[in-house]
């Protein structure tokens, strides 16, 4: 656990991608195999399940800290984050113990087998032989949360330059439905049969925001534009006869869309497709909303799959007869998946996304003015030569998306943040106007810089007229533009209406509460873009 | 006469019925105490000032021209029916609490404090009293400082691993207290200590007192800084990222202030390194330095004062929070801390 809290300590030290990568490659060189794999797991996200309940881990840390359990909520409402709440809190250790990482993790996994009254003892036991880091390290692999600034990209690289070998090589290895228990870091990193899995996915690619002018990419003849779908990204992997769905975020979501499975009986084993999966109503994406519903379910009774049926709009074909296409052009690799998929029938779960063909940049943005239209966000300009590159490349793929929708509306609520922005006020509750009413419409929490969240705290704290819990009611005074890419209705909302992807737009300080704008005009943009 | 009546809670600030002054006012008044030169208790705008003869200086420094008195720690004025002192609260150099009383009734007024000793400024002296209005900045539970010396041998680990890379440590702190405080933590370090100017001429006011600070070196627009590679910088956190700062190339950065045992609050400093050095005090200390007032009745100010009042209440104390404008600017309550 040393060695593993000295890396957490190291990279929390700096700000620094490169000396991140150098920190994060030493331990690679240095580190026993078994650690190496943990580590390898948890810096993707593979964390082990989280063995003890967190409200156990509160009233422990309070006892032993000898503080009501109030204090420790209310503390840790303010840190933000419980790991290190209770790293902070517990009195000194008696011992300096020392297992390796994998030990730590077969401790804590131990635990499953045990009562819960059987585990504090073991609990508090592993406590007093840690070091304040050690313990907020312990905590958060106990917790299962473990998100410390280092990014997938970022230890991939680093293994990469430590085992010396091609990074988008391991970024492949290191993708899919493996853990520390059902691989070695040699079969894992070394072994050279690398499709050993069939389940394994591609590295995603990822397009950035196209911020210029979009003729600044030079002649529209190099570019191929897509709908910008509001789905979820998906990969479809069709091997030996079997299935699996995959999300950017590397989850398996196979059993979440089972009309994808029909796939198999149109497409042959050994394609595997990128995509968006939307829920269809025949001809057109249904909005998010009724996705969303999708999404929290890891089974799907009958209704749903019936009122919200999903299909994969594929726009990139990744493996074909078995083949990696990824260092094909994208033009190629299209073309071969419009051939795979023009034969299928209207009711397959699997559509070409359309191509979008316009004769100039000014005929695509015309076109793309239009996209709320299709229940699309905007275009996609993919380069025609463009491989399918390993995460973010510059230049290659871009997102041209419409400008949100705005509307001018009123703060009246705000509470702390968590974690970075523990201490500043950085969640606002927005309201418009209705008569001489203020009604609540959405939430908000980005946008705005570092400096205005300090200046719009420090004016909190100064116009609270009262308080419910952590939440502040303030003067209404601040107008802020709120930005957001979807209107629906919503009857759980008090305004009606639900937004996609609030944010601060902008701090209107130009303008007064009166200038604000009014619920009628949230119902009609409700009725222009719902 | 009734214990509420020896000072009041108003919209100026803490006020003395009896002597006619306030005490740490945030509204100019005709005549006010002062418990220490932060900007947010010693404001300008007073037309007479009152404060220990560690203070003044630094005031007249920050204030420019203002009628100010000095008195001595433990000396006892009469103002009006008032008795006044002020003792020392350990905060800042020439930092006190303020003892008021009146008809035998005895308030505290904290200011700003920390205990035991830091090798610089006069260390804090418990007052007995009825009322003690206390700050509490760091009131929680997760906030416990460890020792000075093993703060300082972070720091000169730090600073020795620049050197050795040829790098400059540029270390943030508040210009008055706490670099001086961090001067005197890391005056057998590994090199030079360069300073920014409005660290510097904290600095100078305070050697002219007397104060033994180790050498420095101005950093002013002809200093020759290539010839003091692997030296330590220490500049208020303003000045990071202003192109002042840039002259010192790929420099380590670092900040010392209390919320640095926050990782939420380091990260969003986005410094290299954070270091927990505060001269407020401490969850411990905060609650020796209420135990031994004697005081029944406690008032909280600054800081999660909702949160450390109840827990006082629960204590056996009659805690209450009394709102008020002291380190009401984050940057500067953060900075100060």
């Amino acid at each position: 656990m040393k060695r593993f809290a000295a890396l957490f300590t190291q990279l929390d030290q700096t700000t620094k991608t490169l000396r991140k990568t150098k920190i994060l490659r030493a331990y690679f060189e240095s580190a026993p195999d078994s650690d190496k794999l943990w580590a390898a797991a948890l810096f993707s996200g593979r964390r082990p399940k989280r063995a003890v309940n967190t409200t156990r881990l509160r009233e422990w840390a309070a006892e032993q800290a000898d503080i009501p359990l109030w204090l420790f909520e209310d503390t840790y409402a303010i840190v933000g984050d419980l790991a290190e709440t209770i790293a902070l809190v517990l009195p000194p250790p008696n011992r300096a113990d020392d297992h390796s990482l994998t030990d730590m993790i077969a401790r804590l996994r131990s635990l499953s087998a045990l009562d819960e009254s059987e585990r504090k003892p073991v609990i508090l036991d592993l406590w007093d032989g840690l070091d304040q880091t050690e313990r907020m390290v312990f905590n958060k692999l106990l917790t299962g949360g473990f998100r410390i600034g280092v990014s997938q990209k970022l230890m991939t690289r680093a293994l990469a330059q430590a085992v010396g070998r091609d990074e988008a090589e391991i970024a492949h290895r290191l993708m899919g439905d493996w853990t520390p228990d059902s691989t070695t870091w040699h079969a894992l990193i070394e072994a050279e049969d690398a499709s050993a899995d069939l389940s394994r996915p591609y590295p995603f690619a990822l397009a950035y925001q196209l911020d210029d002018p979009p003729d600044s990419l030079g002649s529209l003849d190099d570019w191929q534009a897509e709908w910008k779908w509001d789905g979820i990204r998906g990969q479809l992997i069709l091997r030996e006869g079997q299935h699996f769905t995959w999300s950017r975020g590397e989850e398996l979501m196979t059993d979440r869309f089972p009309e994808l499975a029909r796939a198999t009986d149109f497409l042959p084993p050994g394609t595997v497709l990128d995509g968006e999966i939307v829920a269809w109503d025949g001809t057109a994406p249904l909005p998010f909303n009724d996705l969303q519903k999708r999404i929290g379910r890891k089974t799907v009774p009958k209704k749903l799959l019936k009122e919200a049926p999903v299909i994969l709009l594929a726009y990139d074909l990744l493996e074909h007869q078995g083949q990696d296409m990824r260092d094909q052009p994208l033009a190629q690799r299209r073309a071969t998946l419009d051939a795979l998929l023009a034969a299928l029938p209207e009711d397959a779960p699997v559509r070409a996304s359309p191509l979008i063909h316009a004769n100039s940049w000014d005929d695509l943005a015309a076109i793309r003015a239009k996209a709320r239209d299709h229940r699309s966000e905007g275009l996609m300009l993919k380069h025609r030569e463009s491989p399918y590159f390993v995460g973010r490349k510059k230049g290659d793929w871009w997102k041209w998306k419409l400008d949100p929708l705005t509307i001018d509306a009123v703060m009246i609520y705000a509470q702390a943040g968590h974690g970075r922005r523990a201490n500043l006020f950085t969640d606002f509750t927005f309201a418009v106007r209705d008569g001489n009413a203020l009604v609540p419409f959405t939430k908000a929490y980005s946008g705005l810089t570092d400096a205005e969240f300090r200046q719009i705290t420090q004016w909190v704290r100064k116009n609270t007229t009262e308080r419910f819990g952590p939440v502040r009611q303030v003067t209404p005074h601040h107008v802020f533009e709120i930005a957001f890419e979807g209107i629906q209705r919503s009857p759980r909302h008090k305004s009606g209406v639900a937004l996609r992807f609030p944010r601060m737009a902008r701090w209107r300080q130009d303008l007064s509460i009166s200038d604000a704008d009014t619920l009628d005009h949230l119902h009609d943009l409700l009725d222009r873009y719902g | 006469m009734t214990c509420a009546s020896v000072l009041h809670f108003t919209e100026r600030g803490i006020f003395c019925p009896a002597g006619e002054f306030y005490i740490d006012p945030w509204r100019p008044v005709d005549r006010a105490l002062i418990t220490h030169a932060h900007a947010d208790h010693a404001r300008w705008g007073h037309r007479h000032y009152l404060a220990t003869h560690g203070t003044v200086p630094v005031m007249r420094h920050r204030l420019g021209d203002i009628t100010a008195e000095a008195i001595s720690y433990g000396e006892k004025r009469k103002i009006g029916d008032a008795t006044v002192s002020f003792h020392p609260a350990g905060h800042v150099p020439g930092s006190a609490q303020i003892r008021v009383e009146v008809g035998g009734e005895v308030w505290v007024v904290s200011g700003d404090y920390k205990l035991g000793p830091d090798g610089l400024c006069e260390e804090f002296a418990p007052v007995r009293c009825h009322s003690f209005i206390s700050e509490c900045t760091f009131g929680l539970p997760v906030f416990r400082w460890q020792p000075q010396p093993l703060v300082a041998q972070q720091i000169l680990d730090w600073w020795q691993a620049n050197a050795d890379e040829g790098r400059f440590s540029l270390l943030g702190a508040y210009s008055l207290g706490k670099a001086q405080r961090l001067l005197h933590m890391l005056r057998d370090g590994p090199g030079p200590i360069l300073t920014h100017g409005a660290v510097e001429n904290v600095n100078e006011v305070l050697r002219a007192q007397g104060l033994p600070l180790p050498d420095t070196i101005r950093v002013t627009p002809d200093l020759d800084v290539k010839g003091h590679k692997g030296a330590l910088v220490i500049a208020p956190p303003s000045a990071f990222g202003s192109s002042w700062a840039r002259r010192f190339g790929q420099a380590s950065t670092g900040f010392a202030s209390g919320w640095m045992q926050l990782r939420g609050v380091r990260r969003r400093r986005a410094m290299d390194r954070g270091f927990v050095v505060s001269d407020h005090a401490d969850w411990p200390e905060l609650h020796r330095a209420i135990t031994e007032t004697g005081a029944e009745n406690i008032y909280v100010t600054h800081g999660y004062t909702d949160i450390f009042a109840r827990h006082l209440n629960e204590a056996g104390f009659n805690a209450q929070v009394v709102p008020t404008e002291f380190g009401t600017d984050e940057d500067e309550a953060e900075d100060a801390a």
